[in-house]
Order: structure tokens, then sequence, then C-alpha cells
């Protein structure tokens, strides 16, 4: 009789082991979020990636937040993610080349933050060299040129200050602190970065008109005999303004910064680099992987009759050897002003966002 | 009693853990159909190497690199003897270079037997629903047609560099959309969109059809393609349009069916 009261025990307890999803832990409890996606993103375009091994909480974001503000990061303590990705620029740097803790200026501006996780390639940096978000968070701290820590230094600090154990307990259901949950924490703090209220945002919502130079702005880029923008950067179709890959958009006849090449190791890529997403250009400038562009005026000037010739620039760049389409000045201005209607004040206002 | 409990914590398990549809009905066995992508130049198998090269020669006599070959195709289609037709209704969007789905399997089952095997090459009008497949708007940038240009979506993208009579390396974007003609109002639209038949397939429990695309013939006939006069801002030119549509009919053949 026993037998079959226990063997009936056992049954269900299998059961619930084979299928049971939620485990509550050992009172390890973060609680989840989900992300608010804005409207254009959710009837427009495939939901961001979350990765399952990442998935995002109250206290994930919070510290997440936290250590990006956090010159702790940092080898001497001096320089943290915020300092060259600052809130008022859309998480880029007003400087062409952000510099390190000790003086050394890097090579190429830093990326704007925003909409990352609807990133659906998964490669970040100019380069691509990082497949995922997680990833890309582990170069800066240890960069000799950046922020120059190790990360065995960064744990031990992190351990020793009084609240990071705590809130690594809330976040991740252990006070033993570790390189891959500082860069967990700040990945999910970075995919709630989310810019969607542009005025075009707005237009293409119903609520607010462009004016006549914006509309004709959007026609320039949509005309693939004038601006052809949308190859490269997308169409209202996307609201992410970028198509997240690689080409050589003919800056140089000589390519010295080999760009995504100098990561594949492929010649084929040299002097291929991640088309910017066109969101937030008023706060971004200056522009291009390596800043060389100050305004908006010379970016356009470039595409319109400065373009150069190199063995792998993009099919996409048109009449190369007459510098490019050569748009008319009302078209350049419109252009501009249609461009800048991608801008979002309210993400780079948005306090969840600030320090 | 004690059996009876028993019995019930054994139900419970399998209630529990079974999350497969129960297909067990005794009717017809239906399969579903793989389809697997190949592309050539006139025989000659495009590999990722090839990629980049001006190494083609179409049958203009321009010298030729392929970037890039993306394309979409739609609606394939099994129709049996008697006329009955199974199709999915679904899409596949090729990417070559990246090589993310040269194989696909269309979302129906069908019974074993012989059918014609059919596919659209881009959306005819039916699907060519701007901004309905979110899919696609988050393809490449958005895979989408400019709405002043009819709105819709890409049909292929293929571009590349030709060597023109000045010997200058220049980039091409041969870009298959609906055709239209902006300078009427309101916009002229036709579908250019084409079936492509790869005739008759014996389908069994494991079928798998190759589809090849000679990618030459898009330069071939009836057409004869001059890259010099014809190699870009394609999406509005309403007659290259026609033409590209009419060089497609002898683009895809079906390669090997294996079982």
């Amino acid at each position: 009789m026993k037998f079959f009261t226990y063997l009936s025990l056992l049954v269900l307890i299998l059961c619930s082991f084979s299928c049971g999803i939620d485990s509550p832990g050992d009172g390890f409890e973060p609680t989840p979020v989900s992300l608010t996606i804005p409207q254009l993103f959710e009837e427009r375009i495939l939901p961001p990636v979350i990765p399952e091994d990442n998935p995002l909480t109250e206290e994930g974001i919070a510290l997440g937040k936290k250590l990006f503000f956090d010159p702790m990061l940092s080898l001497d303590g001096s320089q943290a993610c915020a300092d060259c990705h600052r809130p008022e620029n859309g998480f880029s740097d007003p400087r062409r080349f952000s510099v390190g803790i000790d003086g050394s200026v890097g090579t190429r501006n830093s990326m704007p933050l925003h909409n990352l996780a609807w990133n659906y390639n998964e490669r970040f940096f100019w380069d691509g060299r990082a497949t995922t978000l997680e990833q890309q968070i582990f170069g800066p701290v240890t960069n000799p040129i950046e922020m120059k820590n190790t990360w065995p230094n960064v744990e031990n600090t992190l351990q020793t200050a009084d609240d990071y154990p705590q809130l690594f307990e809330q976040a991740f259901g252990t006070s033993t602190i570790d390189s891959t949950m500082v860069s967990k924490a700040i990945a999910q703090f970075v995919r709630t970065l989310i810019s969607a209220n542009s005025k075009f945002d707005r237009f293409l919502l119903g609520q607010e008109e462009l004016t006549a130079s914006e509309e004709n702005g959007l026609a320039v880029f949509l005309d693939e005999a004038r601006g052809d923008c949308f190859h490269c950067h997308g169409l209202p179709a996307n609201p992410l303004w970028t198509d997240n890959t690689f080409h050589n958009n003919g800056l140089d006849a000589i390519i010295t910064d080999r760009g995504l090449g100098g990561f594949s190791g492929d010649p084929r890529e040299f002097g291929l680099f991640k088309s910017g997403s066109l969101r937030n250009l008023a706060f971004t400038a200056p522009y291009m992987h390596d800043g060389r562009f100050e305004t908006l005026e010379e970016v356009i000037n470039h595409y319109s009759e400065g373009l150069v010739f190199s063995e792998t620039i993009d099919p996409l760049m048109k009449k190369v050897g007459e510098g490019g389409v050569h748009l008319t000045e009302e078209d350049k201005v419109d252009l501009k002003a249609f461009l800048l209607s991608l801008s979002d004040p309210s993400f780079i206002n948005n306090p969840d966002f600030q320090e | 009693m004690k059996k009876i409990a028993l019995i019930l914590a054994f139900g419970l398990v399998f209630v529990a853990c079974n999350t497969d549809d129960d297909a067990g009905t005794s009717e017809e066995q239906k399969f579903t159909v793989a389809f697997s992508f190949t592309h050539n130049w006139d025989g000659g198998a495009i590999a990722d190497a090839d990629f980049d090269l001006i190494q083609y020669t179409n049958a203009n006599g321009e010298q030729l690199s392929i970037s890039k070959i993306v394309y979409l195709i739609s609606d394939i289609t099994f129709t049996n003897a008697a006329g009955e037709v199974f199709d999915a209704g679904d899409f596949n969007l090729v990417n070559v270079r990246e090589n993310s789905n040269l194989s696909f399997t269309p979302n129906i089952e069908i019974p074993a037997g012989d059918y014609t095997v059919t596919f659209t090459f881009g959306f005819d009008d039916e699907d060519n629903i701007d901004l309905a497949y979110p899919e696609l708007n988050s393809a490449d940038g958005g895979w989408n047609v400019p709405l002043p240009m009819g709105g819709g979506y890409h049909y292929m993208r293929l571009e590349g560099k030709y060597i023109n009579t000045a010997s200058d390396e220049i980039g091409y974007q041969y870009h298959t959309i609906r055709a239209n003609d902006m300078s009427t109002t309101p916009i002229t639209l036709q579908d250019t969109s084409f079936e492509v038949n790869l005739g008759l397939v014996t389908i069994g429990s494991s079928t798998n059809i190759e589809v090849q695309m000679n990618v030459a013939e898009w330069f071939k006939n009836p057409n004869l393609w001059d890259l010099n006069v014809l190699f870009t801002v394609l999406m509005p030119n309403f007659d290259a349009q026609i033409m590209m549509s009419e060089n497609g009919a002898t683009v895809f053949t079906k390669g090997a069916v294996t079982q």
C-alpha cells in the first residue's frame, strides 16, 4: 500500500520537475520588466532582441544605470560610460574623438545609443566586432585608450563599495560581483534607451504636420535619383532609420581605417562602417565614424559632391566619378530639415535616462 | 483506491507534459516539402568568395561583379492532377551573401503524389500590401518601396559593379519592384511579379526541391541588357521594370529533387 502512495508521490514530483518552468530559487526574485514598445515599432517591425540569459528586470536596469554613470569602472575612477555617451548628446560625444583617462585620443567618434534592442543583426561598434550588446560593453572598460582598467580590478572595486554587493544580490541573486553581471546590467539599461517621439514619429501617427520643406526633404530622401538615402538608412516603414549593416560610403580614396574589414580580415570589407541611425542628429554631431563632419550640411555635401572612389565603395553610391548626384541647394536645405525632424528632444531629456 | 491514485498521477503526467497536438487521425498522411535555393552564373556556382570580384561577363559584353543578391519569393503552390491547389501563402526572403533563408519549408502539408509546383517571384498585387509584413519592414533597413513609387516591397536587390565604356568601375543597382510611372496622376502601377513554374514533382515523405537561379539570365533574354544604359535609378523606370520582369522568366529552373 505504501508502495503505491510513494510511487504516486514520486510521479507527481517528477511531473512538477519535468513540466515546471518557474522555480522560485533561493529567495532571489528580481522584478521582471517588459519594454514599453512604441506604437510605430509595435505596428511596423519585429520585436526587440532580449537575450534569454539576460531578461530585463527592475533591479538589473537600475543597477545598469548606476554603473553607466559611475566612474568607478575606469582605472583611476575618473571616467564613466556617460562621459563619452552623454545623454544631452543623444548618448554620443560632441568631441570628434573621445579622450581616455590618461589623455589618449581615440580614432572613432563615439556612437549614439538608442533603440539598440532592435539591432537584429547584433553587430555593434562602427566595425561590428561585438556580436552582442553585452559583449560590446566589455570593450571600453579595458581599452587602453579609454577606461584602461582590468576586469579583476573593476570587480574588486565594486565588491568593496558600500552599496554594489547588495545591488548585485538584488539584480542577479549573488553579491559576488563578476564582469559578466556588470555587462549584463549595463546592457539591460542600454536596452531601455528608446527614442520614438520625434516630430516625424508624430507625423506618422497623425499627430503633427510636416512643413513644406520637411516634406520635400522626405521626397529627396526617398527619390532614387536624388538622395536615395533609404537604401541604407531605411524609410518610414522602419522607425530605426538604419539598416544596421556596413557600407563604404565613399569617404576616402585610400583606406586607412579598415572598419569591418579590420575585424574580419576580409579585404572586400576594408573601409566598411555601420550605417548610423538618422535619429537624433540634432544632438549627435560630429558625424561619420571618424567624426570628420561637424555639420549636417557637410554630410549632405559629401553625398552630393564629395564622394570618392575606392575599391570597396558600395554600389549604392551614385555618380561617384562626378562626386555624387549634385543636389540643388533647395533640396539640400529641405533634406536637412527632414533629417532634423527625426530628432527626439524628449529622449535626451527623459529623466529615466539621466544620472 | 491506490491504483486509482496511481492512474490519476500517470494521467497527470501525460496531460501536463504533452504539448503536441494529437494528429492521430486515420486520414491520408501529409508531408511538408523543403526547398533549397542555389545560385549560379551560366552554370558556375556562386560562392561567397565570388562576391565583389569583377569576373563575370554579361550577354552584352560588360564585365561585372556581384555584391549583393537578395530576393523575395512567395506563394509556393502545389497543384495535383485533379486541379486541387495547395498554397501556404507565405513568403521567403533569400539573402545569398548572408546565407540566410537558402532553405525554406512552406507552412503547409500535402498528401504524397505528383504536383505541378509554382511560386511567385516577388509579391503579386494581392500580397504587395504596403507595411503589411513586419519581417520585411525589418529586413535590410526596410525591404519596402517608398510610397511615392507605389509602396509595397522590393522583389530583388541585385547589386555590384561593372566596367563601363570609359573603363571605369561603376556601381549598378538592378532592383526589381512593381513597375510604376510617377509622371501620371494617379501613379500608374503594373504588377511585374511573375510566376515560376518548376514543372511536375513527385512529393513524398521528405522531398527537397532545389531551385536554381542563373543570375546571367537577368541580363540576357528576351531583352539584351546594356548596363551602360540601364545601371542605376531603375526603380522608377517603368520600362526597365517591365524588361526585368520579362528577363526573369528564364532565370529560375528546377534543380535536383531528392526524396
